[in-house]
């Protein structure tokens, strides 16, 4: 068994703000090995984003990586001196961000900036990248590459952009590619060009994929295991058959069933997940997910569970499992959202 | 009962986190500035002096600034004068101390002159757009195109120097900038979806622009009125320097300057005391100014 | 007041039209010379029953968006009519208009940019109920509680200010406030587009419930074809500037008609990895082109992978007529040809 590309351990990202510290990545472990793709999945306030960024050493003020180890093949990229990182990012790790077109120099032509990611890493010498260029635009199924590399972001419409990142992120030939939301601010039918590009990709370059997004359904087209984030830490992992079919954590088994789908029969009412996400500087007692849970017990509200194996290959963080929970229990209430009583006072008055 | 009709109490969101509101996470920010703090200490400290003064000359704490001694002009420091005397023997502590109220009076009301011109217009120009605007702008344009202090001296020629014709000269010149400044907020927050929820909800533009708007640039003007205040006690002072300002003997620092001009090189305090006291007035309220703008400026909160 | 019979079996409804939308234009001018004009909305006509939702998807450059607000006389149309009750909001001024907006009421997308940051949720909520004089004093200050409680609020926040709430709640707040003035009709643009995924199931929940307890009728448009197959009874597809297709939501989804209706669902990821593995998107040739410039005869013409170029696809445009089953309409000259079965499989013509 190849050991793997890119070991992070226990991982602890901090904010420090007048309201408190803010823990943001909250001692998260996990490993990448060459050429797979792993979805990270979480919504605001899991900490996703952060991850992404302390593995590329680009945490912003106030924050900082408090503990922990990141390591890349076998160097700890949090111990590494700026030099070091400067050579590190962009070159054996690249991200690909969620808007390109702020990530993208408006005054700079695309060819340009391509070239220069590659002559910033002096991997290639200026003749080599500038010759690389065009086919780079070519892989990322660009038309007309060779003129569009002349033309300015703006020229470009918000899909080819993103491919102008990818193709950016390639250049220097990285084993490992992190896409933070890359297309959540595009169509829908430029999205499905772009995960099909990434899974292309990763079967050409053979470049490792770290897919981070809030869209299940796309990391169940792109990627090979899934890691489900809530409140700064890893609240189940596995598999991306065997965390669809069979999620043992209430979030997960809750966020599948909250989501509209267009491929099975309609259901009536979607499964919604009361309350808020959690205030990353108060975080609750014990399991950080029990207020919004249903299927809590009385445990979850004093202790935190352990991140526990549940299945070859399937990690949970959770005292009651849903495998444990039966049928009945899982459907949802027949209370509604709105309050009726609320509502006839109101139909009442605006009658008049 | 329960089952059909039940009242969804426990997915209601009462939970909500603790926050401060604007106006005081803004107020801490600028506590936190410094520069900013001595700043406002010093125009406060000005504050008082200016409400003050007479009190104290009645008192005979302070000398009368309009006493005048020939035998004892040019004085140096002494425990009498602790600033010394002028060329007419009058207490330069207590000039300097009542040159402050004329320089606040006209600072701060010229800038209720620029919000009344300046906001109108802006306002106006910002919301209506299309022909209204360009008008207006046109406008602007060309009373930004007159030079300053060129216009300043025809009025005060024309009419005789007087307070009241000093700050009418200086609101009518200044208000430009702000104009422009509010006729930009209005046209950035013009498409902001509030404003067409107020519309949708049938509000009228009055209302939308006194109600939504105006309050929504409150930030940006302060600042900008702020950084007005020391441009217009620096032009009341040129006028006074170059003798078509606040007729004498009223004490204005421009005026102390120009008298302590002709004996500069023999008596350098006459000209540095007042001096001083313009410019360390100008730079309190520049800090006050740059601490208020990073105070209110939202992106910069976290 | 006819209240229809919602069989579940059957979506066809009864209901009275509310809203009759006539070959409806929004034209922005460009500025410069020669008049050019980003044709946001060319030529929409569509109609709303009382009590149903029509859904209304697009992606970016369809003009949805625009369209939302010509219904609801935020912008003024630059050509058509729509009737609402049978009043043409396009041509009333004044005080008719103001009366005609208690009806007609709207929902953004952006919580954090829909309500004003310098006022509080109460006051947020009364403006509607000020500018029409519906409730004063004590009276007023209970309907604001009751609306807030009605969309799932805690009514003691009333002295609060929007950025002390989440987004979600922002948009409740905001939904409260489109509930104000009772009115018939909703357009809801975007509603849970900027949301998290967890709280956009709340939201639509709520925008359902509120609809059968206040017998709302809505348009609701977006771009998320799952989220809008689930909450609508028909839905409408628009592409740069007009509709290409309408029909049941059921028909949408099995038999779509017209080559970009298919072209969307192909391209809509499922949460299924074995679905995934296997589903290829139909491929559009080429970029949305400019809304300044749409391309002759059938707009779609230039992306489509069964149009007939040159030929009649790129001459003539194809009218928005009946195609499929009864209900449904769509504007292609090879309407179902290509049709896709619920995002899985694509049957390519075989010529």
């Amino acid at each position: 068994m190849a050991a793997p590309l890119l070991r992070v351990e226990d991982l602890r990202t901090q904010f420090f703000t007048s309201r408190g510290i803010v823990h943001a990545v909250d001692g998260i472990s996990f490993n990448v090995a060459r050429g797979e793709t792993v979805g990270i999945v979480g919504e605001s306030g899991s900490g996703k984003t952060m991850t992404a960024f302390s593995i590329l050493r680009l945490v912003p003020d106030p924050g900082r990586i408090v503990s922990g180890r990141i390591m890349f093949k076998d160097q700890d990229v949090v111990q590494m001196n700026d030099d070091d990182v400067r050579e590190f990012r962009g070159n054996d790790v690249a991200m690909i961000f969620q808007d390109p077109m702020t990530s993208l120099n408006p005054v700079t032509r695309v060819g340009t900036q391509i070239d220069e990611a590659m002559t910033a890493h002096e991997r290639f010498s200026k003749k080599e990248a500038e010759g690389r260029v065009v086919p780079l635009l070519q892989k990322v199924r660009i038309p007309e590459a060779a003129q569009r590399a002349k033309d300015y972001p703006h020229q470009f419409s918000g899909g080819m952009r993103q491919r102008a990142m990818i193709a950016m992120g390639l250049s220097n030939e990285p084993e490992l590619l992190i896409a933070d939301e890359p297309t959540t601010a595009l169509d829908v039918t430029v999205q499905a060009q772009i995960i099909q590009l990434l899974k292309q990709l990763n079967r050409e370059v053979g470049a490792a994929i770290i897919l981070i997004t809030h869209n299940m359904a796309l990391v169940a087209s792109l990627c090979q295991r899934i890691i489900v984030m809530y409140a700064g830490r890893i609240v189940e992992e596995g598999p991306v058959e065997q965390i669809f079919d069979s999620p043992q954590h209430p979030y997960t088994w809750s966020l599948l069933r909250s989501v509209p789908r267009v491929d099975v029969a309609r259901i009536e009412r979607l499964v919604s997940i009361k309350g808020l996400p959690p205030d990353l500087v108060r975080l609750p007692p014990g399991c950080k997910f029990h207020p919004r849970c249903r299927f809590k017990v009385e445990k979850c509200e004093r202790e935190e569970p352990p991140l526990e194996q549940v299945a070859p290959d399937q990690m949970a963080r959770c005292w009651v499992m849903m495998r444990n929970v039966p049928q009945e229990q899982r459907e949802e209430t027949k209370a509604g959202e709105v309050s009726h009583q609320a509502a006839t006072e109101l139909k009442q008055a605006g009658s008049g | 009962m329960a089952a059909a009709t039940a009242v969804s109490l426990e997915q209601i969101d009462w939970e909500n986190p603790e926050q401060i509101g604007l106006w005081q996470d803004a107020w801490q920010r600028f506590r936190r500035n410094p520069i900013a703090v001595a700043g406002l200490i010093f125009v406060c400290l000005l504050l008082l002096d200016a409400l003050v003064a007479p009190l104290l000359v009645s008192l005979h704490l302070i000398a009368d600034p309009l006493k005048q001694n020939a035998a004892n002009s040019y004085a140096g420091f002494s425990l009498q004068h602790p600033f010394g005397t002028d060329y007419l023997g009058r207490d330069l502590l207590s000039r300097v101390m009542f040159g402050a109220r004329i320089s606040l009076t006209i600072g701060l009301t010229v800038q209720v002159i620029y919000l009344l011109i300046g906001g109108t217009i802006g306002l106006t120009a910002g919301y209506s757009g299309g022909r209204v605007d360009n008008l207006l702008m046109r406008f602007v344009d060309i009373w930004y195109a007159f030079p300053d202090l060129l216009f300043l001296l025809v009025v005060v020629s024309i009419f005789q120097p007087s307070l009241f014709v000093i700050f009418g000269a200086i609101g009518i010149i200044g208000w430009v900038d702000l104009a422009r400044l509010i006729r930009g907020q209005v046209l950035s927050l013009k498409e902001k979806e509030f404003v067409e929820g107020a519309r949708a909800a049938g509000s009228g533009p009055t209302k939308i622009i006194l109600r939504h708007l105006l309050p929504n640039t409150l930030g940006p003007i302060i600042v900008s009125l702020t950084f007005g205040i020391p441009r217009a006690i620096f032009l009341e002072a040129t006028l006074s320097y170059l003798g078509v300002g606040i007729p004498p003997p009223t004490p204005s620092w421009g005026i102390m300057i120009q008298d302590g001009n002709q004996a500069i090189f023999a008596y350098p305090h006459q000209v540095l005391v007042p001096a001083l006291a313009l410019a360390i007035t100008m730079l309190s309220f520049s800090f006050i100014g740059d601490g208020l703008r990073d105070a209110i400026d939202p992106r910069m909160r976290r | 007041m006819k209240v229809a019979e919602a069989s579940p079996s059957t979506e066809r409804r009864v209901d009275p039209v509310i809203l009759r939308v006539e070959n409806v234009y929004k034209h922005f001018p460009v500025g410069g010379l020669g008049g050019a004009a980003v044709r946001a909305v060319d030529g929409v006509s569509f109609e709303i029953r009382r009590g149903e939702t029509l859904g209304l998807v697009g992606e970016s450059g369809s003009g949805k968006s625009t369209l939302g607000r010509v219904i609801t006389a935020l912008h003024p149309a630059s050509g058509g009519s729509v009737l609402f009750e049978g009043k043409d909001v396009t041509k009333l001024r004044g005080g008719k208009l103001r009366q005609i907006r208690r009806q007609l009421q709207i929902i953004f997308q952006d919580p954090f940019a829909s309500l004003d940051p310098r006022m509080t949720v109460g006051e947020i909520i009364a403006e509607p109920l000020d500018n029409y004089g519906l409730a004063r004093g004590r009276q007023r200050q209970l309907r604001i509680q009751e609306l807030l409680r009605v969309v799932g609020l805690n009514p003691n926040f009333t002295n609060r200010y929007p950025h002390e709430f989440s987004g979600g709640q922002r948009q409740r707040i905001g939904i409260a406030k489109a509930l104000a003035l009772n009115p018939s009709l909703i357009v809801c643009d975007e509603p849970v587009s900027a949301l998290d995924v967890s709280i956009q199931a709340q939201i639509i929940n709520l925008l359902q419930d509120l609809q059968r307890e206040f017998n709302l009728t809505y348009l609701f448009i977006a771009h998320d074809l799952a989220v809008v197959r689930h909450i609508s009874n028909r839905i409408a597809v628009m592409y740069l500037g007009k509709i290409v297709e309408i029909a049941d939501r059921v028909d949408i989804y099995d038999r779509p008609q017209h080559p970009y209706t298919s072209a969307l669902l192909s391209s809509i990821p499922v949460p299924d990895p074995r679905r995934e593995a296997n589903r290829e998107p139909i491929p559009l040739k080429g970029e949305i082109p400019s809304p300044v410039n749409p391309p002759s005869g059938c707009r779609f013409h230039t992306r489509c992978p069964i149009a007939r170029v040159p030929g009649v696809c790129s001459e003539v445009e194809p009218p928005l007529e009946a195609h499929g089953r009864p209900g449904q309409v769509a504007a292609c000259h090879f309407a179902g040809e290509l049709s896709a079965r619920s995002a899985t499989e694509t049957r390519l013509p075989s010529a």
